[in-house]
């Protein structure tokens, strides 16, 4: 008696549940859609601009042309712009990534005394403006060259210093986050056939290690390469780096150029991306 | 192999006593099982010859050497432990390899003791495999081939089998024990499971709270245990408190009247279920009558808690077997039990 009544009602309400539930999977599509049109439109303008044969852009474009592409080719402030850019990114990203990774393995490993100050204090970078952080280590550099005597401000390895400061807190994240799942026995177990702790390091725990760092080193490079505010206070006359150049000459041009220089910053960046992914999925690592 | 020496060893952890006064001699090739709960020191004992933990106080030689300052990896033990800690980024020869290469092994050699420790554990075919490839029982003999082909001087197994399951934890245990056996190799082997200690061991050693309980044999400990916890940790055991009353009879707090062996200072015996028989046995000496309180069918046994005349209880199995089977055994019947004086353990207190 009891049954039949029931199948009798789940007879009665299937069919709204099932509409129900296709509602729900169709807003949840246009929602994710939604998303991706406004993560991406920025992007897909950008390199359509590009193309615009009009000096002052406008829609519809009366025509394409790759001569954007030339100015921008042609334009030194660019070109040394892009390869400082280039520079000081791979060398504050490597460094950045040995620091992190030494500082990483001290908060995990050892958990000492004021380790989650430390911790807190390498993470500190990410919160600051980095308008402020650049004005205070120009403030700093300027007192340390009263000091030591010798310029910092306007050299290379200022420049790569405070890039450091801003690479090191993506590694001590990536990289704590994965040491924290790993199996201590492992290295133990190296330990134990023999390795001594530099060795079972180098032979284990680093190559276990490898998906994070490789994924610190993609984030640690492309934060140093775009970074703007930052970098503002310390360049000195004719080093600048690609995203002030473009700043620069935004100041006084609005031609599509600045979209050509976009879209190869945009194209050069997707392949890192690309790459890395093909020997580490980023998706599992962050 | 060496034999082994721990000698009033003593572990703390802040003010917490991890482990105190634990002193033992392991012979050559002799396996010795740390077995007991969960908190009683045996993986910190492990852990502290394997040299992961450096003790408070005490000394550990292997063999003739003093190895309690040094370090880890110049030991030369050869440990597996639970989760089989394999390199996850190495294939199975080259996790075997890993040691001998450690030990500077090179060459032919290397090849050499690579195959005989591959092929000991029947893993030669997986060679070129990796550990995410393998299901835990291959792991776990990857593990101890790679743990042995360092040829150590000590094999040391921390709760090798608990990650396995019931079937393949008794067929690797038979292995490793096989092995053992064959090369001679001195073995310390912590576990919490009392049969697998009891089945692999030539001693064990019961831990509680930082303390050995007691060192013998699993016969030696079974049958004759030193003290409550030892008999109460290891199988089942009726304990009666009371007071001997005259030489050779016991009268428990409830008022039943036991007789037992002459002992000196009494205050607790027991006897084991598998000792207490259904009815009247001619040679046994003590026979009482009582009421199943509860009867669990266990398969090859039945388990009763049988209930007493002064309310003592008494735990008992009946074998599965055909004159059992007619026996009316449910909550609330009558049951003769009886058993033999000299089967009772007399303890202390």
């Amino acid at each position: 008696m009891s049954s039949v009544a029931a199948s009798n009602i789940s007879a009665a309400t299937a069919p709204k549940v099932r509409r129900r539930v296709r509602w729900s999977s169709l807003l949840h599509r246009v929602f994710v859609c939604m998303m991706y049109f406004f993560m991406l439109s920025p992007l897909i303008f950008v390199v359509w601009m590009s193309f615009f044969v009009d000096a002052i852009p406008h829609f519809p474009p009366s025509g394409y042309t790759l001569k954007w592409y030339e100015s921008a080719w042609q334009n030194s402030s660019f070109m040394n712009g892009l390869v400082l850019s280039f520079q000081v990114a791979a060398v504050a990203s490597i460094t950045g990534v040995i620091l992190g990774v030494a500082a990483a393995l001290g908060i995990v490993r050892n958990g000492f005394l004021g380790s989650k100050f430390v911790n807190t204090l390498l993470l500190s970078p990410l919160l600051i403006p980095g308008i402020v952080a650049g004005i205070a280590i120009y403030l700093f550099y300027m007192r340390a060259e009263n000091v030591l005597d010798t310029d910092i401000v306007g050299t290379f390895g200022g420049l790569v210093i405070a890039h450091v400061c801003l690479t090191i807190p993506w590694t001590v994240r990536l990289v704590s986050t994965g040491m924290a799942g790993l199996d201590p026995s492992i290295e133990e177990a190296a330990r134990n056939l023999g390795a001594s702790s530099w060795a079972a390091f180098r032979r284990v725990t680093l190559p276990m290690l490898r998906p994070s760092i490789v994924a610190a080193s993609l984030f640690s490079f492309i934060v140093s390469f775009e970074n703007l505010e930052l970098s503002l206070a310390l360049v000195g006359p004719g080093k600048t780096t690609l995203p002030i150049a473009i700043m620069q000459y935004l100041e006084f041009n609005l031609d599509p150029t600045i979209a050509a220089v976009s879209a190869v910053q945009i194209l050069l960046l997707g392949i890192v991306m690309l790459v890395t992914d093909r020997f580490v999925k980023l998706s599992q690592v962050v | 192999m060496s034999k082994v020496s721990i000698n009033k060893l003593k572990k703390q952890f802040g003010d917490a006593v991890a482990l105190e006064d634990f002193s033992l001699e392991i012979a050559d090739g002799e396996l010795v099982a740390f077995l007991g709960p969960s908190g009683c020191g045996k993986t910190t004992t492990l852990r502290m010859i394997a040299g992961f933990i450096e003790p408070t106080a005490g000394s550990i030689h292997i063999g003739e050497t003093d190895v309690t300052n040094l370090p880890v990896h110049k030991r030369n033990t050869g440990m597996v432990f639970q989760r089989y800690a394999l390199f996850p980024h190495m294939t199975v020869a080259q996790n075997v390899s890993f040691g001998l290469e450690m030990h500077n092994v090179s060459g032919k050699e290397r090849d050499s003791r690579i195959a005989t420790a591959l092929d000991m554990v029947r893993m030669t075919s997986f060679r070129d495999r990796y550990p995410r490839q393998l299901s835990g029982g291959q792991q776990q003999r990857v593990a101890i081939a790679r743990a042995l082909a360092i040829q150590p001087k000590v094999f040391l197994l921390d709760e090798p089998l608990s990650n396995l399951d019931a079937k393949l934890r008794v067929e690797v245990r038979e292995e490793i024990r096989s092995l053992q056996q064959n090369l001679g190799l001195t073995t310390v082997f912590v576990t919490h499971d009392q049969e697998e200690a009891l089945a692999i061991s030539d001693r064990m050693a019961i831990m509680y709270n930082g303390r050995v309980q007691q060192i013998g044999s699993p016969k030696e400990l079974y049958d004759s245990p030193s003290n409550h916890f030892v008999a109460d940790f290891l199988g089942r055991m009726s304990f009666f408190k009371g007071n001997l009353v005259a030489n050779g009879r016991f009268v428990s707090e409830a008022g039943t009247n036991i007789q037992v062996a002459s002992g000196q200072k009494v205050g607790r015996i027991g006897i084991r279920p598998e000792r207490i028989n259904v009815g009247a046995h001619p040679e046994s000496d003590n026979v009482f009558d009582g009421w199943v309180e509860s009867a669990a069918y266990l398969g090859s046994l039945i388990d009763i808690r049988l209930r007493l005349q002064g309310g003592d209880i008494l735990n008992l199995h009946v074998p599965n077997n055909a004159s059992s089977a007619n026996t009316a055994i449910a909550p609330g019947s009558p049951l003769v039990a009886s058993f033999r004086s000299s089967d009772c353990v007399l303890f202390a207190e």
